[in-house]
C-alpha cells in the first residue's frame, strides 16, 4: 500500500496506530464511558461526527494562517474553532433532529475537550494532508476510537461479574485492560508494512 | 460559624502540599491521563514534560488570579482556554528553541497540554476564585504532583524497558531489555500497578486505624 493512499490512512488512524491505545489520546472519555456498550456506541458516533466537523474546520483555519504567516496563531485557533464549531453542531442538531439530539445527549460538550479532536487538528497540520486524506484520517481515527471504546466497555460488562481482590478495583483495574487491548492492537502493526 | 464556601482560602503548607499527595492530580483524581503514558518512555522525557506543563499551570494560574474580577462569568471558560493556549504556545516555541531533539521526542503532546484538564481545573476550581499568591502556591504544588507522577511512571518505565535511567546504562550487558515497558502497552501495565500499590498502602492504612480504634474501646 501507498504510504499516502486514502485506504492506507484510513487504516493507520483506525487499528494500526489506533488513537487511544497506541497513542494514547482520549483517555478520559474512554475510562470515564466505557461502562455500558450502548453508552460507549453513542458517545464514539458522537466523537467521529465531532472530528469530520474540526478536521474540516482545520483545514480551512491552516490555509488561511499559512497565507497570512500566521502560523504562531495556530493552537489559539484551533482550539477556539473547535469549541466554537462543537457548540455550533450542538445547535444544529438540537434545531433539525431532536432525535439525534437526545442520543448524543451531553456527549457534545464534553468532546471539546477530549485531548484526540485536538491531537487530529495537529497531526494532519504536520504530516501535511491534503483535504481527501484529511477526510479520510478523521473518518479513520474516528471509527477507530469507537472501536475502542466498545470493545472496553464490552469487557467491563463481563468485567462486573468476576470476582477480583480488593485492592484491585475501579480505575486500576480498567487501565490493566487497556493495557492488554493495547497489547492486542500492537499486532496491527506489521500491516502497513 | 458557618464557612462561606466563597472566601478565599488562608495561604499554608496546604496550599501547596495537597497537590503533591492527598489530590495528586494523576495518582488519585486521574486527570491529564493522555500524555502521563504517551511521553513517560524514558525519565528525561517525563521529566520534560512535567516541567512545561507546571511552567503553563503555574502561569495561567497566576494570569487567571489576576483577571478574576474582569472576566465576564458566561464566557470565563474560552478565557481560560485563550490563556492557557497563549502560554501553551510560548513552551511550544521555547521547548523547540532549547532543544529540537527533546521537542521531536514529546512530539504534539507539547501543544496537547491545552486540553490537559488539570490546567483547565485548576483555573476554573482554584485560581478564579483565590488571590494571585494563593493561585501561585497552589499551582506549583499541583505542577510538581504531576511532575511526580511522570517521574515515577517514566523512571520504572526506562529501567525495566531499556536498562537506563536518564541515558546511563545500569546494568551489565546480560541484562536482556524488557521492551513492552517502552511500547504503549507498558504504560497502561505501570500505571496501573502503581495504583495497585498505592491503593493497598491506603487500604491497610485505614485498617490499622480501624484495628487501634478497636483496641482503645476493648481496653
Amino acid at each position: 500500500m501507498q504510504p499516502d493512499s486514502l485506504t492506507f490512512i484510513f487504516l493507520n488512524a483506525f487499528i494500526i496506530n489506533n488513537f487511544v491505545l497506541a497513542m494514547f489520546l482520549g483517555l478520559c472519555p474512554f475510562l470515564g464511558v466505557s461502562g455500558k456498550i450502548k453508552t460507549a456506541w453513542n458517545m464514539g458516533l458522537a466523537v467521529v461526527f465531532v472530528m469530520l466537523v474540526s478536521s474540516t474546520c482545520a483545514y480551512g483555519i491552516n490555509y488561511l494562517l499559512v497565507r497570512f504567516n500566521l502560523e504562531f496563531l495556530r493552537l489559539i485557533c484551533y482550539i477556539a474553532v473547535i469549541a466554537s464549531a462543537v457548540q455550533l453542531v450542538e445547535m444544529v442538531i438540537k434545531k433539525f433532529s431532536p432525535a439525534l439530539f437526545r442520543t448524543l445527549g451531553i456527549f457534545l460538550p464534553l468532546i471539546t475537550t477530549n485531548c484526540a479532536i485536538l491531537g487530529l487538528a495537529l497531526f494532519q497540520t504536520n504530516r501535511d494532508y491534503n483535504f481527501a486524506q484529511c477526510l479520510a484520517f478523521s473518518l479513520g481515527a474516528g471509527f477507530g476510537f469507537t472501536l475502542a471504546l466498545v470493545l472496553m466497555a464490552g469487557l467491563r460488562e463481563k468485567l462486573e461479574l468476576a470476582e477480583v481482590p480488593d485492592v484491585s478495583t475501579g480505575a486500576a483495574l480498567s487501565l490493566m485492560l487497556a493495557g492488554l487491548l493495547s497489547l492486542a492492537f500492537m499486532g496491527f502493526a506489521g500491516l502497513g508494512g | 460559624m458557618i464557612k462561606d464556601p466563597r472566601a478565599p482560602e488562608p495561604l499554608g503548607w496546604k496550599t501547596f502540599s495537597q497537590g503533591i499527595w492527598k489530590e495528586n492530580p494523576v495518582f488519585v483524581m486521574l486527570l491529564g491521563l493522555c500524555p502521563v503514558l504517551a511521553v513517560t518512555n524514558t525519565a528525561m522525557n517525563a521529566l520534560a514534560m512535567g516541567l512545561a506543563t507546571t511552567f503553563v499551570l503555574v502561569c495561567s494560574g497566576v494570569l487567571v488570579s489576576l483577571l478574576r474580577k474582569v472576566i465576564p462569568k458566561q464566557v470565563r471558560i474560552a478565557s481560560y482556554i485563550i490563556i492557557i493556549a497563549t502560554f501553551v504556545t510560548i513552551t511550544d516555541y521555547a521547548i523547540q528553541a532549547i532543544s529540537l531533539d527533546l521537542y521531536k521526542a514529546l512530539g504534539a503532546f507539547v501543544q496537547l497540554i491545552v486540553v490537559n484538564c488539570i490546567i483547565l481545573g485548576r483555573a476554573e476550581a482554584y485560581a478564579s476564585k483565590n488571590t494571585v499568591v494563593n493561585a501561585l502556591v497552589n499551582a506549583l504544588g499541583m505542577g510538581v504532583g504531576f511532575t511526580f507522577a511522570l517521574l515515577c511512571l517514566g523512571v520504572v518505565r526506562e529501567v525495566l524497558g531499556s536498562g537506563t535511567l536518564f541515558e546511563v546504562t545500569l546494568f551489565g550487558p546480560s541484562f536482556q531489555p524488557w521492551a513492552v515497558f517502552v511500547l504503549p502497552p507498558g504504560g497502561f501495565f505501570v500505571l496501573a500497578m502503581w495504583l495497585f500499590l498505592f491503593s493497598y498502602v491506603r487500604k491497610r492504612r485505614a485498617r490499622i486505624q480501624e484495628l487501634k480504634k478497636e483496641v482503645s474501646h476493648a481496653a
